[in-house]
Order: structure tokens, then sequence, then C-alpha cells
């Protein structure tokens, strides 16, 4: 079996994987939803750090893979971040008052 | 055997279920933080294993380039107002498009002089590059109309899907000749322009009612493009991330499009707000009747039960605070107060479950419509702050209407429908609303926010009589 070949199984394995996932996230949370899943494929930081980081690398190589970690690590942090600050604000019931 | 080929696959393998678990504990509330912390676990062992790759030798770029990201990113994540969130999200969609059209970029000059750029290599790389850059310029265009730096409204003009459609047809072209013969070198540096410059296209015609589902789409656009580089990397854990995300987007988009009863073609190339000149009209001189802040305090007072329905409006006087204390000034005096929210209410999917959860109101008090819709008939009041579409009627009664079809909130089958809405205009869809027209239903005029401060000090007099 070719690479690529098991590859395809994987990515339409994932997407099934995916789509019975997502079916189960509460309309409620959708927004976070959307940004964790966003931080999730910032995951592209390996391509990014593998490209940049190479010890051959042409200068058109660095600058683009420097800026690519730039944005990956942006998305990563702030989408991490800002998932958790949104999710810290869904209380069921607050504590009740005197 | 070196380190790599055994210890690497197995760190990937397990920020891989990281991600899977985030995502399945992210499905309720009461497990969500726990899916933020194991998907920041899998992103910190991927990042990591990375970085001990043998490959990877030459650190100084990486680490600047992780302390300007977090430098940038922290400040955002803390700063933003919850108002924002639909922006910041667009945002970060062309953040994370842009940097896979980026590596995919160089990975095509660099596989230019090293080889490597088999035909099926190729294809991935389009594809990434494509879906890169067209994500890119449109999300930014979302933002921009997000951030009401370009104009809300849908500009259309003539040949207009012709002329998209041709853009887009000659880009996948190229892009068949690139991957025929990657040698080419002229046509990449076009390639990636007349992607540049479909996204542009794409949104320009877009108005803001159909945003949700944009940026589902372009979330799922942006998940597919890192799927692509996995293929170009042959990295399973790209494909795998990238897959979940770009499933995510689709599947929020198929929820934002049967919410309005329509297609994604009919989204994208629709042009919903070509409508508004011709049925504008039609309503001018019906008459309305309205009430002061006074009287709306008092028949939410002698209510029994309380439908709020929320929609745009609502994020735009940020009148989500004054909510909650009318909210909590009505629960006190024993009225059952509850929130109904549609799925395409707001600018984003679940934007209307973020700001009323900012303000502190119990989330076990939101309803989805096909909950709340059942129990309509038995409510008292139906209280509608800044919705207008997702509460017409005539998206039942009259088939002729451009929404005809779309699955509404029934605040019409309440006893009393109250609207705080600032004029007549008709919304989004250019369309008028015989809901505020009925008997039962009393327009109360003025910006929201002000209007709920009038209604919660009304409310606060009463409590003390």
């Amino acid at each position: 079996m070719g690479t690529y070949e098991f590859d395809l199984w994987v990515f339409m394995l994932a997407a099934f994987l995916g789509f019975q996932l997502i079916r189960g996230v509460s309309p409620l949370l959708h927004t976070p939803l959307m940004s964790l899943t966003n931080a999730i494929s910032a995951i592209t930081v390996v391509g990014a750090i593998l490209l940049t980081g190479e010890r051959e690398a042409s200068t058109l190589s660095r600058i683009l893979g420097f800026s690519a970690v730039f944005l990956a690590v942006l998305n990563v942090v702030s989408g991490y971040l800002i998932t958790d600050r949104m999710l810290k604000m869904f209380k069921k019931r607050e504590p009740q008052k005197k | 055997m070196t380190l790599d080929d055994t210890l690497l696959p197995i760190l990937y393998m397990l920020a891989a279920m990281g991600f899977i678990l985030a995502i399945k504990w992210l499905g309720s509330p009461a497990t969500a933080r726990r899916g933020v912390v194991v998907g920041e676990i899998g992103m910190l062992i991927a990042v990591v294993a990375t970085l001990l790759r043998f490959e990877v030798v030459n650190y100084q770029w990486i680490l600047v380039a992780f302390f300007l990201g977090a430098a940038v990113g922290i400040p955002i994540a803390y700063k933003m107002p919850m108002t924002a969130v639909p922006q910041r999200t667009a945002f970060s969609h062309a953040c994370g498009a842009l940097a896979s059209a980026l590596i995919g970029t160089a990975e095509y000059y660099k596989g230019l002089t090293q080889g490597g750029l088999t035909k099926v290599v190729m294809i991935a790389l389009i594809i990434e590059t494509l879906l890169g850059f067209l994500t890119f310029t449109a999300s930014m265009m979302a933002f921009g109309k997000l951030q009401e730096v370009l104009a809300q409204r849908p500009i259309t003009f003539k040949g207009q899907n012709f002329l998209n459609l041709g853009v887009f047809a000659v880009a996948a072209g190229i892009g068949v000749a690139l991957i025929v013969s990657p040698e080419q070198t002229v046509l990449f540096p076009l390639f990636a322009a007349l992607a540049l410059l479909f996204g542009v296209l794409l949104i320009i015609p877009i108005g803001g009612a159909d945003m949700p589902t944009v940026i589902a789409l372009l979330n799922s656009y942006a998940g597919l493009s890192a799927a692509a580089m996995g293929f170009v990397l042959n990295n399973k854990l790209l494909i795998v991330a990238g897959a979940l995300d770009g499933s995510s987007g689709f599947i929020l988009a198929i929820i934002m499009c049967r919410a309005m009863n329509r297609s994604f073609s009919n989204v994208l190339f629709g042009a919903f707000g070509q409508l508004q000149t011709t049925a504008a009209a039609a309503g001018e001189a019906k008459p309305v009747h309205s009430a002061s802040a006074e009287e709306a305090a008092q028949i939410l007072d002698s209510a029994r039960n309380v439908v709020v329905i929320p929609g745009y409006g609502m994020a735009v006087a940020q009148a989500q605070h004054k909510l909650k204390e009318m909210f909590e000034l009505l629960t006190r005096r024993g009225v059952d107060v509850r929130f109904a929210i549609h799925p395409v209410a707001g600018r984003m999917p679940g934007h209307m479950n973020v700001l009323l959860a900012e303000a502190d109101v119990p989330y076990d008090k939101l309803w989805e419509m096909d909950d709340i819709n059942p129990e309509m008939s038995n409510v008292d009041v139906a209280l509608i702050i800044g919705a207008n579409d997702v509460v017409n009627p005539g998206a039942e009664t009259d088939p002729h209407s451009a929404i005809a079809g779309m699955p509404i909130i029934q605040a019409y089958k309440a006893r009393t429908v109250m609207v705080i809405k600032r004029s007549m205009n008709p919304g989004f869809a250019g369309i008028d609303n015989e809901l505020y027209y009925r008997d039962n239903t009393l327009m109360l005029f003025g910006d929201a926010k002000a209007f709920l401060s009038s209604i919660v000090k009304e409310l606060g007099a009463l409590a003390k009589v």
C-alpha cells in the first residue's frame, strides 16, 4: 500500500470521527468549539518548524517558515486561551445571593 | 533505528489522541475545560517532538517566532471583549490559512531545487495553497465586515457569479497545469494571486446575517488546508488534526444552512440582500401598537413566564448585562425567565450563548429553538431583542417570502409579544415582519440597552411598592 493511500484512509477515518464528535457538541458551545478546532488546526506549526529549522534552508524557506511559525503560534496561544476564557463563563446556576 | 523512527510516531499519535479527546470533552459544559487542557497537552507534545527531530537544527528563528506569536496572542486572548469574538475567529482563520499557504509555497520552491514534487505531492500542495490563500483573503474580508471596517451590506453587481466562478476556474486550471508540470515556475505566482483574488470576490456579496455559515465554511477550509499539508509532508498528525477541523467547520456550516433553510450555493452565490428594495415598501403604512418602558415593566412583572429571544441587535447594543439585571429582578419576583436561541442568531455559531454566558446568565436557562417551540403557546410574554427574521411568521405562512421555510422561533404563539427595536426598518433579509402588526404585539422603540435600563428601573420601582 502506497503511503498516499494509507494517508487517504487516515483522512477518511479522521473526518468521520470528526463528524461523529462534533454532532455530540451542544449548540451552546459552538463558539468555543470553533475556537478550539482553530487552535488544533494550528498544528501546521509542525510543518513550519520543519521548514524553518532545517540546516540547508534557503532564505525564502526561512522567511516563509518564520512567518508561518509566528502565525501558527499566534493561533495556538490565543485559540486555547480564548476557548478557556469563554468556557469559564458558562455556569450552570450562579451562587445563590442572599 | 534512530530515536526519530521509534519515538516520534508515538509522540505524534499521543498528540492526535489529545486533539480527539479535546473535541470529545468539549461536547458538554461539564467536561469542556478538561478538553482544553488535553488539547493543550497534545499541542505541547507535538511541538516538543518536532523540535527534537534531527532535521531541526536551527533554533534561533523558531524561538523568535514563538516569542513574537505568544507576545501578540496572549494580549489578544485576554484583552479582547467578548462582543469581538466573531471578528477574532475570522482573524484566526486568516492567520491559520495564511500559515498553510506560506508553508505550501515554501515547499513548492524547495521541491523545485531538491526534487520530490511527485504527482501526489503536487496535488496535495495545490489544494493546500489554493485553500490557504483563498481562505486568507476571504477571512480578512469577513473580519473587515464584522469589524465594520467594510460595509456589512452585501455588494452585488451584474455578472458577479460569472466573474467569481471564472476566476476560480482559471485558478483551478493553472493548478492542474502545475500538477502536470511543476517546473512551470511562472504559473505559481499567478495561481497564488488568483486564489487570493477569489477569496475577496467570494465575500463581497455576503451580508452580515450569512456570516455564521461563511465563518463555519472558512473554518472548514482552513482545516482542510492543514490536512492537505499532512499529505505533502506525509504526516498523519496533520492529516488527523486537519480532518477534525475540516469536518467540524463543515458540520457547523450545514447546521447553519439548515437553520436558514438554504443551501451552500444559495448562501455563497445567492446574494440575499438584493431583495431589500422590493420588499421594504410593502408595510410602511400599517399601524403598530407601541408601549413605554413603564407599561412593558408592568406586563413583564405580571407574567408567569417570559421567553427572551435575542439577536444580533442585542450584541450591537451590548445589552446582555442589562438583560441579566432584568432576568435577576424578574426571577426574584417569581417570574420564570428563559432565553430562546436561534442557531443563526448573531454573527457566528453560538454567538448569543457566549454573550449571555459572559453576562452570567446560567446556561440551563438558554433553550434551543426546537426545545422551546412546543412550549411557546404557554408563554405569557415573548420579549424579542434585536432579532427579526428568526421570529418572522412569514417564514411559515408566506410561500413567496424570501425566507419561506426557514425554521423560526414561534414567538407569535406567546400571549403577548414585545419587540425592542430601533425603528420599523426591516431586518437583514429585507422582509417586512407581520409579527409587528399583530394585535398582541407591542413595539418598544429605542436602543436595546437604554430601553432595558428603563425597564430595569421600572421593575425596581415596582419591587419597592
